[in-house]
């Protein structure tokens, strides 16, 4: 396998057992590029969030090798994947914010999967995070009392603050207006040519195709096309 | 509260916030939590003072062994010993004094028709080394026929009879077809066999009792020499006594042994038993509502943590920080209208109903306790936040 990321090789993938088993996905090998933005397109049912989740490690790799970070994943055990996410970021469609929880905490609780750590340094981190994404008067903000993309960015404010080496993002624009979903599709774009972290995102938001640098189709659990920009 | 708790855990306060987020819910369980205690703390009142009041006689006597018959199952019961017993425990190596016991259950009626019941123990008035310190000194006074020490905290007995006798004004009162006078005071408390204790001479006490004989005490009390151990002699009057109906035992066991059938084996003791079981049943199951509800409602937020690579012992330790949360706030406002209603319990029926620190402390752990209990319970919802079905 390549030093890639992310790769998969002859990757399926099964949902159910017996004469309710379907398959999901087929025979998919990628490796996906440090630092690259990588959009996975195709209509419902395709299989991408599929791959999405098993890149993730949200789901147990059964067939084929998915290889994440240096690790196999198809056999890894739980702390291995647990380990995994950590170095991961997770942006998803619904935004899943606490609704307890501020702003600035719901941000910081991406720095504290890793551990005690400085308060006052995670909360500077945090507001810094926060205001990039124009968020800088809504820090003390409960989710209750944020708009839709207001959500989304303390969200992405959220993956992104622990500087993850990879970012998982499903719709991540979904809830965004023109300007803020290129303000943060930008974000992610610079932060790959900047740190490397690379970007794998599935959507349908025709605004930003133009700025992936890689567009992968599915269909029917198969790639069907695979267009390096 | 936020920050002490960031400062406890090393970590954001999640439980403590989610909790709070909701605040009439929050209310809500800490008032489920708070009527738990309550419910608690009022059946371990009532059999506190059960407990109290079945041992409060022997506060009164200075013996060391006590002699009864098989038949009475505490020191009130109705149960008979030959007095012939004494002058055999007399004999015993190690025994320096005996005296009959007479207890009896004294119904009277006051002039405004209510009804009281005294506890009544006739004593050898003679040796007033077999009672306590405070009432030895009074003894001397019930040579007199048909004379009586009044407990204090007789419950129904008007206040100003208590304060008169205090005075030494002299309280005479029917009972039976016999008059008897109260010449003084001494202080037990009403429990729940009697209204009130008595104590005369048991030359007075077969008068006032005239099926009574003073051949047949109910309780032979022996005093033992210096520097011999009380389980020695017991067992020396174990072996000189006729086995047959007889119970020789130490005045500590014969309490603890009271204290034991009264719990376990009167229905008083098992009601109240009761009572704590179901008030810790009644607030597992409030803990747990609350608990397996607020991890339900946050399944998602649990899913999107488990994403991010949170383990285990993070949730647990979110359930864990609610449930002590819920057992802190709920035990606080139910130790205090607990001991209101004590308050008013004691005043109303002169129970001696008393919040111990021993007691506090016993119900907020069990409250912890129960509460952690039934939070590892909900945690099993836990399993059902499964993050790849965030996407």
């Amino acid at each position: 396998m390549s030093d890639a990321p992310i790769t998969t090789r002859n990757l399926d993938h099964f949902f159910g057992t017996g004469d309710a088993r379907k398959q999901a996905i087929f025979d998919i090998n990628l490796d996906i590029a440090r630092g690259s933005l990588t959009i996975l397109m195709g209509p419902s049912g395709s299989g991408k969030t599929t791959l999405l989740t098993l890149i993730g490690c949200l789901r147990d790799v059964k067939d084929g090798q998915v290889r994440v970070l240096g690790h196999e994943l198809n056999g890894a055990s739980e702390a291995v994947l647990v380990g995994l996410r950590r170095r991961l970021g997770f942006i998803f469609q619904a935004h899943n914010l606490h609704e307890s929880l501020t702003a600035t905490q719901n941000v910081t609780m991406g720095l504290q999967v890793h551990g005690r750590g400085d308060a006052v340094k995670q909360r500077k981190a945090a507001h810094h995070v926060l205001d990039l994404l124009g968020l800088a008067d809504r820090r003390d903000y409960l989710p209750g009392n944020l708009s839709g993309g207001q959500k989304q960015r303390v969200a992405v404010a959220r993956a992104l603050v622990s500087n993850p080496e990879i970012i998982l993002a499903d719709e991540p624009t979904a809830a965004l207006d023109k300007e803020s979903g290129h303000t943060v599709v930008q974000m992610l774009k610079s932060l790959g040519k900047a740190r490397g972290i690379t970007t794998v995102m599935v959507t349908h938001d025709p605004r930003i195709l133009e700025m992936a640098d890689r567009i992968i189709t599915l269909e029917d659990g198969r790639i069907i096309s695979d267009e390096l920009k | 509260m936020s920050r002490l708790l960031t400062l406890l855990f090393g970590r954001l306060p999640i439980g403590w916030l989610q909790l709070t987020h909701s605040r009439g819910r929050f209310f809500a369980a800490v008032a489920g939590v708070a009527f738990a205690n309550l419910l608690v703390f009022m059946q371990l009142g009532i059999m506190g003072a059960l407990n109290g009041s079945t041992v409060a006689p022997y506060a009164m006597l200075n013996a060391d062994i006590i002699l009864s018959s098989e038949d009475g199952n505490t020191l009130t019961d109705d149960g008979h010993i030959a007095r012939a017993r004494m002058y055999q425990a007399l004999g015993v190596a190690g025994v320096i004094d005996a005296t009959p016991l007479f207890v009896g259950n004294l119904p009277f009626t006051l002039e405004d028709g209510s009804a009281v019941s005294l506890l009544s123990f006739g004593v050898d008035v003679t040796k007033p080394q077999f009672s306590t310190p405070a009432i030895a000194p009074k003894l001397g006074q019930l040579t007199l026929e048909s004379t009586a020490l009044l407990d204090e905290g007789t419950r129904g007995m008007p206040a100003e009879v208590i304060d008169d006798l205090m005075d030494g004004v002299r309280f005479e009162f029917e009972t039976g077809g016999n008059t008897l006078t109260a010449i003084g005071t001494m202080e037990v408390g009403g429990g729940f066999l009697a209204d009130g204790m008595m104590i005369m001479s048991d030359q007075t006490f077969l008068r006032v009792f005239p099926s009574r004989t003073s051949g047949a005490p109910n309780h032979i009390l022996v005093r033992t020499a210096d520097g011999v151990a009380v389980e020695t002699v017991v067992a020396r009057l174990k072996d000189a006594l006729p086995s047959g109906n007889l119970r020789i035992q130490s005045m500590e066991a014969s309490a603890a042994n009271d204290l034991a059938y009264m719990a376990t084996e009167r229905p008083t003791g098992i009601i109240f038993g009761f009572g704590v079981f179901m008030g810790i049943l009644v607030g597992l199951v409030i803990v747990y509502q609350v608990l397996s509800t607020d991890v339900a409602d946050h399944l998602r937020e649990y899913a999107t943590f488990k994403a991010m690579g949170y383990g285990q012992p993070f949730f647990l330790g979110i359930v864990f920080e609610e449930a002590i949360v819920l057992a802190v706030f709920g035990f606080i406002p139910g130790f205090f209208v607990s001991m209101g209603l004590y308050a008013g319990l004691v005043s109303v029926t002169g129970l001696p109903v008393e919040m111990d620190a021993s007691r506090a402390i016993l119900v907020f752990l069990g409250t912890l306790a129960a509460c952690s209990l039934s939070g590892a319970i909900a945690t099993r919802r836990l399993a059902n936040a499964d993050p790849a079905e965030l996407f």
